[in-house]
């Protein structure tokens, strides 16, 4: 078992004493960072007056932040390491699929060919980008078990809304738009699903769970008919159980003229093992800043294709990327269509084409592992879940913390925290806060809503067994803490940058901006 | 308030909700139990002086720094008063959820709905 990590409120690590700053706040009049030699181009005869519209130039020079080099260097240092990042210890923030960055995909973003190409670029000259865009997508049908992919929505939730509107255009064209008003959604959903269907103009309807953690299939069949536009679902959901009654779900939708939509967040359950298109959905979106490996969590830049029916074809986002074949007997060359091509599209998601690098690391991580490797990544990720679940059933994580829905799990799992609650008189969030001492992300928590103070275990692959037992072994200390001392827990954090944070403050008093002060 | 307590002289709804009934008159508000799993509520959208309200349907929402919860009608009625200062001051809904936390005042249409709710006793089983 691991040892407690210090508890005392009064010691201040430097790191506590040393305030967070902006670079602004470091900034002196007359520092530079580097100096810059006269330019040897001779000055143009005409004055830059002429040259440039007065409205465009400036009055007054930019306030930039004045700092040397050295200094910029450990600010930034400094910040990074008043975060916690996957690099440092595990991150099993359940539904984020929080696996390992390869380097090798660094690499190859990073070549100048990848990481220079401007969006404006003609595509005539962009041609290895547009292929491996095209590949991309190609890879991504197979997965997914649909035919058609756009790469253009750039997160998941922005993949949910492009899924909404294209079943809106759908049912436009079998004039239907007015009667199908309706989503149905688990109330097992991701938030974003929901949130989605709102912005889409849509109304939720929640489809209750049934006693193993699935759909109720007779709540569907009562809420499923006319007015149904399309039923959102993760499989597995975000209890980590896969559904298996998912033929009978899709064919009671699909009964009632509904399109299906599947969420991908919970890809990395699956991959090479079953597919949506399969189960008989007609849109998926599929996180590739999750299941495809790429540093994420920041706010981006994330990236959320849409792999598509042939039903839902015709509606895509453009522009499309077309591989054409030329008459000659050449190398193939690959074009964007827009709506000359494709009338019936619901138009752009985004300019230009998409978040690139993602493209880029996620094709590397698909070729560098192959179509076994994919398979094998999602077995490993169920196989790492179900072994941290047994460890979580043994000592005091299976007496306080029992597991949700007590079923076979795929990638993660929900614990409740209902007991601890109750019998120590600690809530989750001191749990999850205690965890940080160790060295370590806390799971999601209070998340399902069904669950009461829930913690969502995601593993994933890329942890050694070794870290799955130091997890264990960190829930196992804090209980034992909890049982003797609830108050060390009700104080976590002790040896974070910042300790516990007042989080209704920062609800209700956000403070998203700092002013620059003379 | 720190510790649980469900006063006697309220009846509760399953959904976590409660209802002080005067003839045809009612306040209602959360529970504690349902103050205590929101955690600290910092933000209650007051519903509109006038709006019907109907039972086991929500009226409003309350969100806390976890999640934003619908807000379940114990009764029927018309509202007839909302919490001004419980919008203004949402931990009000946590510090006194019977008395300054309350959420709105009810003109009922159907006082005989009242014996379907629960008495502090049911309530408190069903806790268990």
């Amino acid at each position: 078992m691991s040892s407690a990590p210090p508890t005392s409120a009064a010691i201040e690590t430097p790191m506590q004493r040393d305030r967070a700053t902006t670079i602004f706040e470091r900034s002196v009049e007359g520092r530079r960072a580097a100096a810059i030699p006269a330019a040897g181009v001779p000055q143009e005869e005409t004055p830059i007056e002429e040259l440039i519209p007065a409205g465009l130039l400036r009055s007054q020079p930019a306030r930039l932040p004045e700092i040397s080099e050295p200094e910029i260097v450990r600010h930034y240092n400094r910040i990074s390491r008043r975060n916690f990042d996957l690099d440092s210890g595990i991150y099993p923030l359940g539904s984020c699929t929080m696996k390992h960055n390869p380097r090798l995909n660094e690499r190859v973003a990073a070549l100048p060919g990848h990481a220079r190409l401007h969006p404006a670029q003609h595509p005539a000259r962009a041609q290895g980008a547009l292929e491996l865009m095209w590949s991309l997508e190609r890879a991504l049908s197979e997965i997914c078990g649909l035919p058609h992919v756009s790469l253009q929505p750039s997160a998941g939730s922005h993949g949910e809304l492009a899924g909404l509107l294209l079943t809106r255009a759908f049912h436009a064209a079998h004039g239907e738009e007015e009667q199908r008003t309706q989503v149905l959604t688990p109330d097992t959903a991701h938030g974003t699903n929901p949130a989605s269907v709102t912005m889409a103009g849509y109304e939720v309807v929640k489809v209750a769970t049934n006693e193993e953690g699935g759909v109720d299939l007779d709540d569907l069949r009562a809420k499923a008919d006319e007015r149904t536009a399309c039923l959102m679902l993760t499989n597995p959901n975000t209890l980590g159980l896969f559904d298996g009654n998912i033929a009978e779900i899709t064919g009671i939708v699909r009964e009632a003229g509904g399109t299906l939509y599947y969420d991908g967040a919970n890809l990395n359950a699956i991959m090479g093992h079953s597919r949506p298109g399969d189960m008989g959905f007609d849109i998926v979106h599929v996180n590739l800043h999750k299941s495809f490996s790429q540093p994420h969590g920041g706010g981006g830049p994330g990236s959320g294709p849409i792999a598509v029916s042939e039903r839902i074809e015709p509606f895509l986002p453009i522009p499309r990327i077309e591989r054409v074949e030329p008459s000659n007997g050449g190398p193939p060359r690959f074009e964007l269509r827009g709506s000359a091509e494709h009338p019936g599209s619901i138009g752009r998601l985004r300019g230009f084409q998409g978040n690139f690098g993602v493209f880029v690391r996620s094709y590397a991580y698909i070729l560098s592992l192959g179509g076994n490797g994919l398979a094998e990544a999602s077995e490993t990720a169920v196989l790492n879940a179900n072994y941290l679940l047994a460890r979580m059933r043994e000592g005091r994580a299976g007496k306080y913390l029992p597991v949700a829905f007590d079923r076979r799990p795929m990638h993660e799992f929900v614990l409740s925290g209902t007991g601890a609650k109750k019998e120590l008189g600690v809530k989750t969030l001191d749990i999850a806060k205690r965890l940080l001492d160790h060295g370590m992300h806390p799971p999601t928590v209070y998340f399902p809503l069904l669950v009461d103070e829930a913690l969502m275990v995601e593993p994933t692959e890329t942890e050694a067994r070794e870290s799955l037992d130091r997890l264990a072994d960190a829930f196992e200390s804090i209980l034992a803490e909890a049982e003797e001392d609830p108050e060390i827990l009700r104080n976590a954090p002790y040896t974070t940058p910042v300790r516990r944070l007042d989080e209704v403050k920062a609800t209700r008093q956000p403070v998203v901006r700092q002013p620059l002060t003379d | 308030m720190a510790e649980a307590s469900y006063p006697e002289d309220l009846r509760y709804h399953p959904e976590h909700d409660w209802a002080r009934v005067d003839g045809e008159e009612a306040t209602f508000g959360i529970t504690w139990y349902a103050q205590d799993s929101l955690g600290d509520v910092v933000f209650f959208d007051p519903p509109e002086v006038g709006a019907t309200v109907t039972k086991d349907e929500p009226y409003t929402e309350v969100e806390s720094v976890k999640a934003v919860s619908d807000v379940i009608a114990p009764l029927s009625g018309e509202i007839t008063a909302v919490n001004e200062a419980a919008d203004t001051n949402p931990e009000l809904i946590n510090t006194d959820p019977y008395g300054e936390g309350w959420m709105v005042k009810v003109k009922l249409s159907d006082p005989s709905e009242l014996d379907s709710l629960l008495d502090s006793a049911a309530y408190r089983d069903l806790l268990d």
